[in-house]
């Protein structure tokens, strides 16, 4: 068995790691935060001159045409540094439902572009409060053109393209659900930022009225892509999300070891020993739950979305406990905008909300659970 | 990233899946399961010995008993990649063995360390066979999670030394033949310091085996009076007041065991949730709390399996899995409790009504209790946290007051 990744990916993880502490530092991170830019076009440039940008782009689309495990070890080191370029958006989103679903002549036009990093892309799906459901869309696509409201659209003031989902036929089932490419700066489409939780990461609310939409498969297999690449997307966002839960761990214990109080370090204290020990518990879980949704991306294997709902959930509860019980430990410096604390605490609720709420990924794992106890 | 052996590890897979498949101990299976059944403490045990004893003889007759231990004490020189192949392949024939976990996991190794030459090759081969079977004589009532508060003497008589006092918990003494006994040997000096380890014989005079009735109702633990015991002095285990080191050896080996087939609960109540009707009629399996439950301790119980694996890779490339292990026990013992906790309030006050059948909702019930002691057997919750704290992420130790006190110089509140 080597449940683990080989040498090449760690040296691929290393090479990130190293780009990354020296361009991603808390500085670059809070310039976006803060509203100086909308990303930081300078790391993303570093991105796309290492090739990370198209590491599981075929090479005949300019990409290194390497696997997604490749993509995995990048992902964790964006988490880990909480990266504010637009990667989830374009390379798991986007990029994957173009190699999904896409003509060759759009993935002659598009891969090369996101693998040289001349072209943002992203995913509008969001219309409504709650999960989106095929009912939910409601975004008409007639004559070629497309009307219809998203919000919450990741990296929408900046991205080249998103793929939108769209119902070309009334009605509230998956049957009239097609995806349509749609120039983000072309006519018809108007985008406005939506602050979130996390404003290190740019989010808008995009307005279509007659935007060119160019069909990207067929109408009525729409929904059921976007479902496969989020299964593929939970996977390599668990990979960020673990990644930002073991900085937090190790930001927490550094603290402990280094803060004192009543005359000795507070990490001797047993209540605060327990709350670290619980976040490496809940880390290390969340860790190897990735690798098994990692091997199963990898492979395509038919148990992905069973291990991709599990990577998910584990990551997501992991992710969030450490960042939250990082600020804990940080008593009252954890609180204040100085700190960093709150960057990885925005950052696991971002994350844990964008590919639907933690409730509809607990459901896809029981559902998933319950076809594998039907099939045995 | 797979999950197929090398080749030299699917060699040894067939070897051993082969040597399975011709000896199955179904028979021995019906046995164990018979023996369940049997309310007499006595007469249960004897009819688990019997089957486990024969199941055990007959893979040390062929070389596959304490796979990882020196053939010249009865084991096959195993590499630890090896030893997890074999138990993968033993798989449920693996409970046969229970009888036999404590003496071959943590005495064995203790013996190996500390014992002479002429003593590991008359004791360790009949251990390995099952033959003899050996406990671990450490908890006392005052030191539990303190083992080094414990306070059984042991006093120099000439070549022999006086034993008196009380150990607490030990698992199997009403059936086992030797035991390893950790006792005071200087209250004058620091705690950690005056303690000496032995091995005995369970049959020595003086040695009073009692049953201990748990919170379940069930007796598996005993507690174990000694009253003027003599052990020979050659039945000591490392040097006089060295016996906290010694002792470090045998725990190292409680906590250290990969890819252990820990139970969970979330296969249980899955069925469970699946059978469950809520009063609507509908199946717990629909209920949206249900299913967000279920869903967080089936990704935890996933996280486990998945860590064995990481540090199986770990051993297949010859490397030493690293601390993450000592999760397991922590992770799965409380939630086998809250899952069962869970079930029972499922049902309404029904919950409430005691069974032991071997339904989804009995199993579930019966580790109810389990779960009581899982939580505290070979480490308290509380101890595996300050273990992960201080040598996985390098957390300073506790202030310990009574460090550099002589032992009988500890407060004790008269108790």
């Amino acid at each position: 068995m080597n449940f683990d990744f080989s040498d090449e990916q760690k040296q691929l993880r290393d090479e990130a790691r190293r780009f990354l502490s020296e361009n991603c530092t808390p500085k670059e991170v809070r310039a976006v935060l803060e509203g100086k830019a909308k990303y930081d076009a300078k790391i993303w440039k570093g991105l796309a001159d290492l090739g990370l940008l198209g590491i599981a782009i075929p090479e005949e689309f300019g990409g290194a045409g390497a696997g997604r495990l490749e993509l995995c070890v990048v992902a964790e080191e964006l988490g880990r540094a909480l990266a504010p370029v637009p990667y989830s958006s374009t390379v798991y989103l986007a990029s994957e439902l173009l190699m999904l679903a896409g003509s060759d002549a759009q993935k002659k036009h598009w891969l090369p572009k996101i693998a040289a990093g001349e072209a943002i892309g992203t995913l509008a799906l969001v219309e409504a409060v709650g999960d989106a459901t095929p009912k939910s869309i409601q975004a008409t696509v007639s004559g070629g053109k497309l009307t219809g409201r998203k919000t919450l659209v990741p990296e929408g003031e900046i991205a080249d393209f998103a793929i939108v989902v769209a119902r070309e036929k009334a009605g509230d089932d998956a049957r009239g659900v097609g995806l349509y490419i749609v120039d983000m700066k072309g006519a018809g489409v108007s985008a406005k930022s939506v602050e979130t939780v996390d404003p290190s990461r740019n989010h808008a609310e995009v307005a279509f009225s007659g935007a060119p939409a160019d069909p990207l498969g067929q109408v009525g297999e729409g929904w059921s892509c976007v479902d496969k690449v989020l299964d593929r997307a939970a996977v390599l966002v668990a990979f960020e999300q673990i990644g930002g839960a073991d900085r937090a761990l190790e930001m927490g214990r550094d603290y402990a070891l280094d803060r004192m109080a009543f005359g000795r370090p507070i990490g001797s204290f047993q209540a605060v020993k327990h709350m670290l020990a619980d976040m490496y518990v809940a880390a290390t879980l969340a860790r190897s739950n990735a690798y098994y949704g990692a091997w199963a991306l990898s492979t395509d294997a038919g148990e992905l979305a069973e291990a991709a709902a599990n990577a998910r959930v584990s990551a997501t509860q992991a992710y969030q406990l450490c960042a939250k019980n990082n600020t804990q430990v940080h008593g009252g410096m954890g609180f204040t905008w100085e700190f960093d604390c709150h960057l990885y605490y925005r950052r696991s609720n971002l994350l844990a909300l964008s590919l639907g709420s933690l409730t509809m990924w607990e459901n896809r794992l029981i559902d998933e659970m319950r076809k594998r106890n039907a099939a045995a | 990233m797979n999950f197929d052996d090398t080749p030299q590890e699917a060699e040894y897979r067939a070897l051993a899946r082969k040597w399975i498949e011709a000896n199955r101990p179904d028979d021995l299976m019906k046995e164990l399961a018979a023996a369940d059944e049997i309310k007499d403490r006595d007469a249960r045990t004897a009819k688990i010995l019997k089957a486990s004893k024969a199941w055990q003889k007959k893979k040390a007759d062929a070389g596959w008993a304490c796979l990882s231990w020196p053939k010249e004490y009865g084991g096959r020189g195993a590499t630890p990649i090896q030893r997890v192949i074999w138990d993968q392949e033993e798989g449920k024939y693996g409970q046969l063995s229970g009888p036999f976990a404590i003496g071959q996991g943590m005495c064995g190794p203790t013996v190996m360390a500390y014992a002479s030459e002429e003593q590991k090759r008359r004791y360790l081969p009949p251990l390995a066979s099952g033959e003899e079977v050996w406990c671990q004589l450490f908890s006392e009532p005052a030191g539990g999670s303190d083992l080094a508060g414990l306070r059984t003497r042991a006093e120099k008589d000439g070549d022999d030394w006086i034993i008196n006092g009380q150990k607490i918990w030990t698992t199997g003494a009403h059936f086992c033949d030797y035991g390893i006994l950790i006792t005071r040997t200087d209250p004058t000096i620091a705690k950690h310091k005056g303690l000496t380890m032995f091995f005995l014989d369970m049959r020595s005079p003086g040695v009073e085996v009692r049953p201990i009735k748990q919170a379940s109702g069930h007796s598996g633990f005993n507690e174990v009076y000694f009253t003027n015991v003599r052990i020979p002095d050659a039945q000591r285990l490392g040097r006089v007041n060295d016996g906290w080191n010694v002792s470090l050896t045998t725990l190292m080996n409680e906590r250290f065991s990969i890819g252990a087939r820990l139970a969970t609960g979330v296969p249980e109540f899955f069925d469970f949730a699946a059978q469950m009707r809520m009063a609507d009629g509908t199946p717990a399996l629909d209920d949206r709390e249900v299913r967000s439950r279920l869903a967080t301790w089936a990704a935890r119980s996933n996280g486990l399996k998945y860590t064995a694996y990481r540090a199986i890779s770990a051993l297949s490339k010859g490397e030493r899995p690293g601390p993450e292990n000592s999760i397991g026990k922590l992770v799965a013992a409380p939630m086998t409790q809250d899952i069962a906790m869970y079930a029972l309030d499922l049902q309404g006050p029904m919950g409430a009504i005691s069974r032991d059948d071997n339904s989804p909702a009995g199993k579930l019930y019966q580790t109810l209790f389990h779960a009581i002691g899982m939580r505290i057997a070979g480490g308290t919750d509380e101890v595996m946290r300050n273990i992960i704290a201080e040598r996985v992420l390098g957390l300073p130790g506790d202030i310990r007051v009574d460090k550099d006190v002589p032992f009988n110089k500890i407060p004790t509140k008269g108790r």
